[in-house]
């Protein structure tokens, strides 16, 4: 963070790289969750191994994204439903120059023009949703329309546009498979530590000691799975936020035009009601309010689905320092 | 024999990577083509909505008729435009013109504030939006494909196959470079 700010093309990279680097961490949590449960359980690479194959760790990831799948099908519509999304038509005059900023915004990204729909509530946010780019839709709240100039609206579509582009729906969708796989494990794990802990005497292959203490590891992590694999996901959320700030920055070569409207976003006290919990990680703004993202500080931080907006805007107008 | 052996995976190693070389330059080579056909839709839609603003605001602006003459003038140069860089350049003089005629109507309050003038407006504005935006991805996208072309080891897949590098739409007229910042945007 030292030194000069980063550009537009640095921004978005460094994001891509974390964003990889916590996939792998929460692959690899996962994995050994699994392969945990079904070496001290199941007894998979034992002497008298029960199974030629890691059953609990295929199972685990097929049914989490099984799961997820489904969601991302139907997930558009219940989204939108669920926030009281309204169609907005393209010839209603209200709504035209939110179609022509939408329409420019995706010719910007060179992905088709997505439906656009009106949240009728009165705090300004937006979001995006969606399963690949040819399916996705716009919704902003009518607040929003309301609060912002041409430029702070173009600039948070294109920030929307950058979920879309990124394609962040979809990457969401793998971690809720993979925090699907970890509740499976942990609750078929609990479950089978009261019943007295399966077949892990007649698997304990490497004798004793080190096999003891991978299994006190595996226990541990098992207990502290949900808390671990929330934190995981929040931290891939944030970092496809910043990544969708640069993208939408680099859509519209105006960073200060988004961190103008953040500014208004941030100073709008109310939360956006309308939008519920799930939807959140998909907003230009947390809805739940300035109750988490606000409050700056380690914990704070680590369970937010949205960097704190200081930040934020501090980064976009290094951005534009930078562009200028 | 195992010489031979590793003698033909290399051959089909570099078959492999010229395949996939060859068919990353023509999807890049279909998206500047796809992009170019995105400012194209764009113009077309201003040389469209132009006779419909001069119309409109004719009645108003009476002492102005020469600054609509030009841009009547600039709009009929650009339809007739050909080719990339005649096209940019015709283009950029109609984007001078309107942005000359855009200052001007600032004077005539009556003319602002009619409705019909204001969604004109707001359509003419998000129509230079676009092309400009179209224009970005374009020339993002064309920089792409000659950067692909021109790279070691690419350029020799690009020489067997006859890729030619693709034009970049820039602004070649004095007068778009320095387009007076007037502030268009309708304020909801």
């Amino acid at each position: 963070m030292a030194g000069t700010p980063a550009n537009i093309y640095e921004q978005q990279s460094a994001n891509r790289r974390n964003t990889t680097v916590v996939m792998a961490a929460f692959v690899l949590f996962v994995g050994f969750l699994g392969f945990g449960f079904d070496a001290f359980i199941l007894g998979f690479g034992g002497e008298d191994a029960l199974l030629a194959y890691p059953v609990a760790t295929i199972l685990a990831l097929l049914l989490g994204g099984f799961s997820a799948y489904n969601g991302l099908q139907s997930g558009a519509v219940s989204v939108l439903r669920s926030a009281g999304a309204e169609p907005a038509p393209a010839e209603d005059p209200r709504y035209r120059q939110l179609h022509n900023v939408v329409e420019e915004m995706a010719i910007a990204a060179g992905v088709p023009k997505p439906q656009v729909f009106v949240i009728p509530d009165g705090d300004p946010n937006a979001f995006a949703t969606g399963k690949d780019p040819a399916n996705a839709s716009i919704a902003v709240t009518r607040g929003l329309l309301e609060q912002l100039t041409r430029e702070e609206l173009q600039a948070v579509v294109a920030h929307e546009m950058g979920h879309v582009r990124n394609y962040d729906i979809r990457l969401m969708t793998v971690v809720a498979a993979l925090i699907g796989a970890v509740m499976l494990l942990t609750e078929l794990g609990m479950r089978t530590m009261r019943f007295g802990g399966g077949r892990r005497k007649s698997s304990s292959r490497s004798g004793g000691g080190g096999g003891a203490i991978l299994f006190v590891i595996w226990l541990i992590a098992l207990i502290l799975a949900p808390f671990i694999s929330r934190l995981l996901a929040m931290a891939v959320s944030r970092q496809r936020e910043f990544l969708a700030d640069a993208s939408g920055a680099e859509l519209t070569r105006n960073p200060s035009a988004l961190a103008s409207a953040l500014e208004k976003i941030d100073a709008a006290v109310e939360p956006t009601r309308s939008i519920k919990k799930g939807t959140a990680h998909l907003c230009i703004a947390n809805p739940l309010g300035g109750d988490i993202n606000d409050r700056e500080g380690f914990v704070a931080d680590l369970f937010a689905t949205h960097p704190p907006i200081r930040k934020r805007i501090m980064l976009l107008k290094g951005m534009a320092y930078q562009h200028a | 024999m195992s010489f031979f052996l590793i003698f033909v995976l290399i051959v089909i190693g570099v078959i492999v990577w010229a395949i996939a070389q060859y068919n990353s330059l023509v999807t890049l080579k279909n998206q500047v083509a796809n992009g170019w056909k995105q400012i194209d839709v764009q113009l077309k839609r201003r040389h469209d909505l132009i006779p419909n603003l001069v119309n409109t605001v004719k009645g108003y602006m009476e002492f102005e008729q020469e600054t609509l003459q030009k841009v009547i003038a600039a709009r009929n140069a650009a339809v007739g435009a050909t080719g990339v860089a005649d096209a940019a350049a015709k283009e950029g003089a109609l984007s001078g013109a309107l942005s000359r005629l855009f200052a001007l109507a600032e004077n005539y309050p009556t003319l602002k504030a009619n409705e019909n003038v204001k969604q004109l407006q707001e359509e003419l504005s998000s129509t230079e939006n676009k092309i400009s935006f179209a224009r970005q991805f374009y020339n993002d996208i064309a920089t792409k494909f000659n950067i692909a072309q021109q790279v070691f080891p690419g350029n020799i897949i690009a020489g067997i196959f006859g890729f030619t590098p693709s034009e970049l739409f820039e602004i070649t007229d004095a007068a778009e470079r320095n387009v007076p910042q007037v502030d268009l945007s309708l304020k909801k």
